[in-house]
């Protein structure tokens, strides 16, 4: 009916990540990056020298590249842009915030639980974001 | 906007009357049709959010777990593994696969990950801590598993809060805006119908007692006639004919003698 927001059955997609070092080289090892032949990656490594500007492109990029179906942010980085991750709200590709080593899972700034933060009247998950 | 007052503009026949009525049984209908379809789209929405709430938290201590046995690896092996990660990296190895699943009417995503070939990074610890690189890779493959799902839950709710939303705009639009137009269309139709019935039967009545008042004129005048009728029988009867003296006075001119 008013489905405007297609969703590509795709056959093969990747799952991009934008994180610190070590979560980066978790998931390098379980096989999750990818260099193709311009050698654009897949992947963002965030560390103390990497400015906002340079994470606010790779979100952009990441989240209209069409191969791409998840997108792994670490909390810590999606504080930095967070108005971009709040003013995201296209189904695919799908942004999860993940907990880094540092800085532990909070589930106050989360952007897709403080959106609904009003059904959960008494037993509130992220109710601390006020 | 202007509400309850408005009604579209039609002429007001039995036909149109009959059409409204129509279009007001269907919009009855999918009202109710459309409001069963929002509960259900919330009763799974409710779902899906339980779910997520359970999914991150299981999440949280996976990656937490993950991040241990890298650090264990990275002890052992030493810290250099990074960069030969890094440098390995050539295509992914683990891939996901997205699909629709149709729910209650509405399409969500879902994303199930599979692993194509195995990645290059057999080399990694080889001189030392092996085990751990191993242990660490096991661990992260299943913290992908448990993303990916979260990943689905997520995508599928957010497509149900828009579906959702869209519903219950489709169904206040129907109750605020649809029913009552046609609802006043209705009686303004069914008004003007009675105001007609009303001018013809007014009409009616008005005919009537205009020929009541002829025919009692008639029947006046023929009663008058009658009893003419019967004085004149009566005269005759006696001798003299009560028009004769008229009828002599009117019959003379015909006679050449007498001047009148």
């Amino acid at each position: 009916m008013a489905n405007r927001a297609q969703i590509p059955t795709n056959n093969s997609a990747l799952i991009a990540m934008i994180a610190d070092e070590d979560t980066i080289t978790g998931f390098l090892l379980a096989g999750v990056g990818n260099v193709d032949l311009r050698r654009k990656t897949n992947y963002l490594i965030v560390d103390s020298k990497t400015t906002v500007k340079q994470i606010e492109d790779a979100f952009k990029e990441f989240t209209t590249r069409d191969d791409v179906a998840i997108v792994l942010i670490s909390q810590y980085v999606a504080n930095m842009i967070r108005f971009l991750v709040d003013s995201y709200n296209k189904p695919v590709p799908a942004i999860l915030e993940i907990p880094s080593k540092d800085h532990p899972y909070d589930p106050a700034h989360d952007s897709v639980l403080s959106r609904v933060k009003y059904l959960f009247s008494t037993e509130s998950v992220a109710s601390d974001r006020r | 906007m202007s509400g309850q007052g408005q009604r579209l503009n039609v002429v007001p026949t039995v036909t149109v009357l009959g059409v409204i009525k129509a279009r007001l049984i269907g919009a009855t209908r999918g009202h109710a049709l459309l409001k069963k379809k929002s509960d259900a789209l919330t009763v799974q929405f409710r779902a899906i959010l339980k779910k997520i709430v359970a999914t991150k938290e299981s999440m949280g201590n996976i990656m937490k777990s993950s991040s241990f046995a890298l650090t264990e690896a990275k002890y052992v092996a030493g810290d250099n593994i990074k960069y030969t990660v890094i440098e390995n990296v050539k295509t992914a190895s683990l891939k996901v696969r997205s699909r629709t699943e149709n729910v209650a009417g509405v399409k969500l995503p879902k994303f199930e990950y599979f692993t194509e070939a195995e990645t290059k990074n057999e080399l990694t610890g080889l001189a030392r801590g092996g085990q751990q690189v191993q242990g660490c890779k096991t661990a992260y493959v299943k913290a992908i598993e448990v993303l990916v799902e979260l990943a689905s839950l997520q995508t599928s709710f957010l497509t149900l809060d828009e579906a959702i939303k869209t519903t219950n705009r489709r169904v206040n639009a129907l109750e605020s805006v649809v029913k009552p137009r046609l609802e006043n269309t209705i009686s303004y139709i069914k008004g003007e119908l009675d105001e007609l019935e009303r001018e013809d039967f007014f009409r009616l009545k008005k005919i009537q007692a205009f020929k009541k008042r002829e025919i009692e004129k008639q029947m006046k005048s023929s009663k008058q006639f009658a009893e003419d009728q019967a004085a004149e029988n009566l005269s005759l009867q006696r001798g003299i004919s009560m028009n004769a003296a008229h009828n002599m006075l009117s019959a003379t001119p015909k006679d050449a003698d007498i001047i009148f």
